[in-house]
């Protein structure tokens, strides 16, 4: 059965001032031209930019759009559209059925009041009428696991509970068009993780549209997704790790910064898959589980008798996802020329998907002192078959066990 | 399933959908406005001490200044019908339902920004729940007339009937004038402070405190003066003393109800222009 569309976004565009008296007075002439019925819009006045250009799509029930781009890229922007806020300067749009949006969570909420009186404020500024407030009221009050402090006045929870009550007031709401956006980043893990649950259990029955810079979170529960870029939708379509390539590869990598103390100097660093592989100066691209050689070429500013090399991987969120240390090995290293060239190689590693920045670092086997320690030597590109949240996926074997080596035959 | 579009163009090109869907949209607000109105009404006074005392405190103050002032012969303003303290309590009571009702649309407006801005909900449940707000104070200081009529002994008479006409028809001018300064009060805060400025003038030169000028320039401006009319009225309604401002009262409160009317399309169609232009 073909499912129908829910929200069709035909050419959508739509402007923003940037100087604050002069978007006052365009209001003003917005207003105006509301009752002359004068059609403006078409050009950019003084100070206005396209926050949206020509943006079309379809969206059927069933079905999880993903918006990601980077901050000011427009993804708010047409949500606020979307759901009525604000409206567009060209093009149409049109919604069918019921749409409820999670843009901010708590709003209605009144400090000085209880969470019992906040819930049902909440609920009906959500549009939910006081009998379904109080059939699903002890849903909400399970769901935010606030306990006992429902009746104490809301300017006394923390930032964690205000958003759990928030979160489960609007959950309760079963909507033909649902509209996130990037309200889930802030909760602890285990509350976010219920949220997505929950988000999932819905998703067959609605129309979703998910605005997130957590790829793990895209990847989970998107079915199709769009990027955008200053206002235009720069990539659109199913393949969602691959919108999400496009949307880690647009970030500049940061500088290279030695915080050593340069006795020993990075010239170049390059990286090849096996060593019958030409050796990569840029853009490399690793397969999750692969084996990869490091050609480390390094000058020698002052002759050190004893010093140790290791390399540090650091990923998106720039934790330390891996290091190898030369150290394990013993290895320690001196040269009597100025350069020195090592050649690393690791015959299998496992990181998870997304950009991935190396440091090198250079220690004096005798003093510990940092010789080098250059940060963002150079960068690389990491694709695996599945999306993780954490810094490395493993590889593992699973076997179902029969009854006999259950019981530890 | 209900279908929405939105489109650049003005609502006011198929004004049968608009005004459908705002009688609709006023239908729907009926249980969003009575949560909003608890929701302001508990959180006022729950941090005070002196609670619900606020409502008529104000006045009460501004009338012993006055009696103080007459009394003293500092001010003479001519003879009342009724005890003068009590009229000027009355009338003073009264002019507060009008200035109540006139800044509640824009008060309530600014004070709801954030979630004009994040949700979609029928607009019309902030006014109303302002306009509750306004009911409430009226009520409270009810309690405030009925002390003076017992403590003067004033008689009842049964132009008593037409008073409650009167506090509509004062509500009415006064959200009225509120609801059309709204949007352009939204994007200049100018508007608000002008507000209060020129009530306070306006609270002078209309007859609160003293009767009606016989003559000169100060019967021109008390006639050319909307609210005088229907403070005049309900006054000499409630207290059963003569007055004579029946047809200007007629003229003003018709009218306002058609400029409210077009007052709340206009707040209608000017909020989504307003909610991205305002800070949120």
């Amino acid at each position: 059965m073909e499912e129908e569309v829910l929200v069709k976004v035909e050419n959508i565009s739509k402007k923003f001032c940037k100087s604050l008296k002069r978007s006052l007075w365009y209001g003003m002439h917005d207003i105006a031209h509301e009752f002359t019925g004068h059609k403006g819009g078409d050009e950019l006045r003084k100070d206005e930019f396209w926050a949206l250009k020509d943006i079309s799509f379809e969206l059927k029930r069933g079905e999880c759009l993903g918006l990601i781009g980077h901050n000011g890229a427009g993804k708010s922007t047409l949500l606020k559209t979307l759901n009525g806020l604000i409206k567009p300067d060209k093009g149409k749009i049109t919604m069918k059925g019921r749409v409820c949006a999670l843009i901010e969570l708590g709003a209605g909420f009144n400090p000085i009041l209880t969470g019992r009186e906040n819930i049902y404020i909440n609920a009906s500024v959500l549009g939910l009428t006081k009998k379904e407030i109080d059939a699903k009221f002890d849903d909400i009050v399970d769901f935010a696991e606030i306990g006992e402090f429902i009746d104490t006045p809301f300017q006394n929870y923390s930032s964690g509970m205000k958003i759990r009550l928030g979160f489960a007031v609007a959950i309760q709401m079963e909507p033909d068009v649902l509209l996130v956006d990037e309200v889930l980043a802030v909760g602890d893990l285990g509350f976010v993780i219920k949220c997505l649950n929950r988000i999932s259990e819905i998703l067959p029955l609605t129309a979703t549209i998910f605005v997130s810079h957590n790829m793990p979170m895209i990847s989970r529960i998107c079915t199709r997704i769009i990027y955008f870029v200053d206002g235009l939708i720069s990539f659109v379509g199913n393949d969602i790790p691959q919108g999400i390539e496009h949307y880690s590869s647009s970030f500049k990598i940061a500088e290279m910064q030695d915080q050593g103390s340069g006795e020993i100097q990075l010239e170049e660093i390059s990286l090849r898959k096996t060593v019958n592989d030409q050796y990569i100066l840029h853009n490399y691209i690793h397969e999750n589980g692969d084996s990869l050689n490091f050609l480390i070429k390094l000058k020698i500013k002052q002759k050190t008798p004893a010093f140790f090399l290791s390399i540090i991987i650091f990923n998106q969120k720039l934790i330390e996802a891996v290091s190898c240390f030369s150290r394990e090995n013993s290895e320690q290293f001196n040269s009597n020329s100025d350069d020195f060239s090592v050649n690393l190689s690791i015959p299998a590693l496992y990181l998870n998907r997304g950009c991935h920045t190396i440091t090198i670092v250079a220690t004096d086997a005798i003093t510990s002192k940092m010789l080098c320690r250059t940060t963002n030597a150079i960068s690389f590109f990491v694709r695996s078959k599945f999306q993780g949240w954490a810094t490395c996926i493993l590889p593992g074997k699973w076997e179902k066990l029969t009854n006999i080596e259950q019981n530890g035959s | 399933m209900d279908e929405v579009i939105y489109t650049p163009e003005s609502q006011l090109k198929n004004p049968r959908v608009l005004f459908k869907s705002m009688y609709n949209d006023l239908i729907l607000s009926r249980e969003l406005s009575w949560r909003l109105f608890i929701r302001d009404i508990s959180a006022k006074y729950r941090q005070t001490m002196l609670g619900y005392v606020w409502a008529f405190l104000p006045p009460l103050i501004t009338t012993f200044l006055w009696v103080f002032l007459n009394n003293q012969k500092i001010l003479n303003v001519g003879k009342t019908a009724i005890p003068y303290p009590a009229y000027v309590l009355i009338g003073t009571l009264l002019w507060q339902v009008f200035v109540d009702a006139l800044r509640a649309p824009l008060e309530k407006v600014t004070a709801a920004r954030s979630m004009l801005a994040k949700i979609n909900f029928p607009r019309e449940a902030i006014l109303i729940a302002g306009l509750g707000e306004v009911v409430f104070n009226f009520l409270i200081r009810l309690v405030l007339i009925i002390s003076v009529f017992l403590f003067y002994n004033i008689p009842i008479q049964s132009t008593i009937l037409l008073f409650p006409l009167g506090i509509i028809s004062l509500m009415l001018l006064g959200t009225m004038i509120g609801v059309i300064l709204t949007p352009i009060g939204v994007l200049y805060r100018d508007i608000s402070q002008a507000i209060l400025v020129i009530t306070q003038l306006w609270f002078y030169i209309t007859p609160i405190v003293y009767p009606v000028p016989k003559e000169g320039l100060g019967k021109l401006v008390a006639t050319i003066n909307p609210v005088s009319p229907i403070i005049i009225m309900t006054r000499s309604w409630l207290t059963g003393t003569p007055a004579d401002a029946v047809q200007p009262f007629i003229y003003i409160t018709v009218g306002s109800i058609f400029l409210l009317f077009s007052g709340w399309t206009m707040y209608r169609l000017a909020l989504p222009h307003l909610i991205e232009r305002m800070s949120a």
